[in-house]
């Protein structure tokens, strides 16, 4: 009955470090070395496939561009040529800021979705969406502001105050700001904000034309002072994701192991608030509320790594772009010489992808 | 802070702690001593506080009143990581994310001993191998937790805080789901890291295993301790039908010579 599994005699079952086991019998040997091989040439084939990508997104549009121009607008700029203005001023930022609110859409859903244990949370449950919008909303309806360039700071603005809100709101009583309770008081106020808004637009809607364009969520006409605003926030986003990864991996393993293994729960679930607030505000402000990357990229990429986040988080970092990167170049060459914007496109592409996934694999957990 | 205290006595206790969920309170002025090095057995009928003095111990659960002393200083004091360098927790249920497998699982019993600068080591890497082996989960290595059976998974847990590599381990019902011979491995198992020098506590249901086992059996009931002691001088029949309201006989383990018991028919 109990097979003897254990070959080597000298196994010291205290489980001592002075036992050094053949390397066959390690769980880390050599199969393990050849799977990190693995992964490492899938990290490296999703970054090329991401500069193949930000590379066409420079090249396609209404007015196509030759590969040498678009060369020659990056690195010897002649400020009389059309085509280089159009890259500099329009494709290059519209690529950096694809690139960037990719990665912070992509990395808050997988953030929020370990946090919460809820494979299909997405950051708007923490209020995100609605707190943006609420704010530009007000912005629009009572202060007249209606030029894009000013949704930004009211979106971001939003996306904090109300992230902060729901948390103080959640972590309200003994146990703190459980998973359970973020949700609720997200959705609870995201359901307030959300009726206040409409009847705000309601009472008068060509005001809010400018609006209901943000709503859709786009990476087209934002200038290079979008990208340069947004850029630090989400940057310092990511890093910081890229530094809990390891809590967040014991985290996954619920409250009562993860605290026996010494993990700060209160202090780690912060940090996840924090990080989702600066990823999809700074994203949602720049770009509009485009959910379905968060949603839908994390779980690619755990079928492809499996529950392990420090793994999942930078591959979501560079397969998130891809997708909206994708869908921004396929808005543009549906409707040639218009446009689709790219929160319909995502949609478009990512529903039938995760369909089909999740009738090909076990839906993947966290 | 322990003043007069015998160093013999342990370096985990609880003193006089009041341990309550919200509203309702589970033990009031609670004091249990864990002698260090001992096999440490918690019995007590079902809902009687074990798994929560367990919590209290392992400071995943903050007493409202009272405190628990790890070395000789309030626990509550220790960063959570040193803390979990000391004590490792079994708890009653837990539940494996999805997909992980047993190797990674097992891995992330060494969290306690990482840090941002220091991840994965070699030490880190024997550590899980050997408690890997310990459990007979090696061959196991590559399988994903949810695809196994429960007494695979339990294994796989207890392999997990094996890697934890503490010196002192608090296993609540590490024998559920095991088969009897998957029990009794265990079990010796416990009784080997007891003899290499870790402190032992677990909560265990087998009265009989308790006895065969144990060093020190403390039994509880409704939140309070009936008596505590070395199993062949506590476990008595009076002591089980307090404890348990069970009417027994208590004979000679032929094999261990511990006390063995059997129950009566008849109320
Ligand atoms: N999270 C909780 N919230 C509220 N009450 C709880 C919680 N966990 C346990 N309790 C209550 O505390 C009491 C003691 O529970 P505990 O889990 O410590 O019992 P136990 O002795 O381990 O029982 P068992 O043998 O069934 O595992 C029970 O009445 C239980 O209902
Ligand atoms: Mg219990």
């Amino acid at each position: 009955m109990i097979t003897q599994v254990v070959e080597q005699p000298g196994a010291d079952p205290a489980g001592h470090p002075a036992s050094v086991l053949p390397a066959a019998h390690r769980p880390c040997g050599a199969s393990t070395s050849q799977l990190r091989l693995q992964r490492l040439a899938l990290l490296a084939l999703s970054a090329a496939i991401l500069i193949v990508f930000c590379i066409i997104s420079l090249l396609v549009g209404a007015r196509p561009v030759a590969f040498s121009t678009a060369f020659d607008a990056l690195f010897a700029y002649d400020p009389v040529s059309a085509e280089h203005i159009v890259i500099r001023d329009y494709r290059l930022p519209r690529t950096l800021l694809g690139l960037l609110c990719g990665a912070a859409f992509g990395v808050s859903g997988a953030l929020i979705q370990v946090a919460t244990r809820n494979p299909l949370a997405d950051p708007g449950i923490l209020g995100v969406n609605a707190g943006a919008a609420f704010f530009v909303t007000l912005a629009v309806g009572l202060f007249g502001f209606h030029a894009v360039s000013s949704h930004l700071w009211f979106a971001f603005l939003g996306a904090i105050t109300v992230t902060l809100l729901v948390y103080a709101v959640g972590s309200r009583g003994r146990d703190g700001a459980t998973p359970v309770r973020l949700v609720l008081s997200g959705v609870a106020l995201s359901a307030v904000l959300g009726g206040i808004g409409s009847s705000i637009t309601l009472l008068d809607p060509v005001a809010f034309d400018s609006l209901r364009l943000w709503s859709i969520g786009s990476l087209a006409g934002r200038n290079i002072d979008v990208v340069v605003t947004v850029a630090p926030f989400i940057i310092f986003g990511l890093v910081l994701s890229v530094c809990i990864a390891p809590s967040l991996n014991v985290v996954a393993l619920g409250d009562d192991p993860s605290r026996a293994l010494g993990a700060n729960l209160v202090r780690t679930r912060i940090l996840v608030v924090i990080a989702v607030t600066l990823l999809a505000g700074a994203a949602t402000a720049a770009a509009g509320p485009i959910g379905f990357v968060g949603l839908m990229v994390p779980h690619v990429v755990r079928w492809l790594t499996g529950p392990d986040q420090r793994r999942i988080i930078p591959f979501t970092i560079l397969c998130s772009p891809i997708l909206l990167l994708a869908a921004d170049i396929t808005g543009r060459l549906v409707l040639f010489p218009g446009e689709l914007e790219a929160g319909i496109v995502t949609a478009f592409i990512g529903a039938p992808v995760l369909v089909a996934l999740a009738r090909r694999t076990r839906a993947s957990g966290i | 802070m322990t003043g007069g205290h015998d160093s013999a006595k342990g370096k985990l206790e609880a003193q006089g702690v009041t341990l309550r969920y919200d509203a309702r309170t589970i033990a009031e002025n609670l004091s249990v001593v864990i002698p260090d090095g001992s096999f440490t057995v918690i019995v007590g009928p079902n809902a009687c506080g074990k798994s929560t003095l367990l919590r209290a111990l392992s400071r995943l659960l903050v007493p409202s009143a009272g405190q628990v002393i790890l070395d000789g200083k309030a626990i509550a004091g220790y960063p959570s990581k040193q803390v979990a360098r000391t004590v490792g927790l079994l708890p009653q249920t837990s539940i494996a994310p999805d997909g992980i497998t047993v190797a990674d699982l097992v891995s992330r019993g060494r969290y306690p001993h990482q840090s941002f600068f220091r991840q994965w080591s070699q030490e880190d890497e024997v550590a899980v191998a050997s408690a890997m082996a310990a459990t007979q989960t090696t061959e196991l290595s590559n399988r994903p937790v949810d695809e196994l059976s429960g007494g695979q998974r339990q294994r796989v847990w207890v392999a997990m805080v094996l890697a934890q590599q503490t010196p002192i381990l608090l296993l609540d019902e590490p024998t559920t789901f095991l088969d009897i011979a998957h029990q009794i491995e265990l079990l010796n198992l416990c009784q080997d890291l007891n003899a290499a020098g870790r402190t032992i506590v677990a909560v265990l249901h087998d009265l009989n295993h308790a006895c065969r086992y144990a060093t020190n059996i403390i039994a509880m009931k409704d939140g309070t301790v009936i008596a505590e002691g070395p199993p062949a001088a506590i476990m008595t029949e009076k002591l089980v039908e307090d404890v348990f309201g069970l009417r027994c006989m208590i004979i000679e383990d032929p094999v261990s010579g511990t006390p063995l018991i059997v129950p009566k028919s008849g109320k």
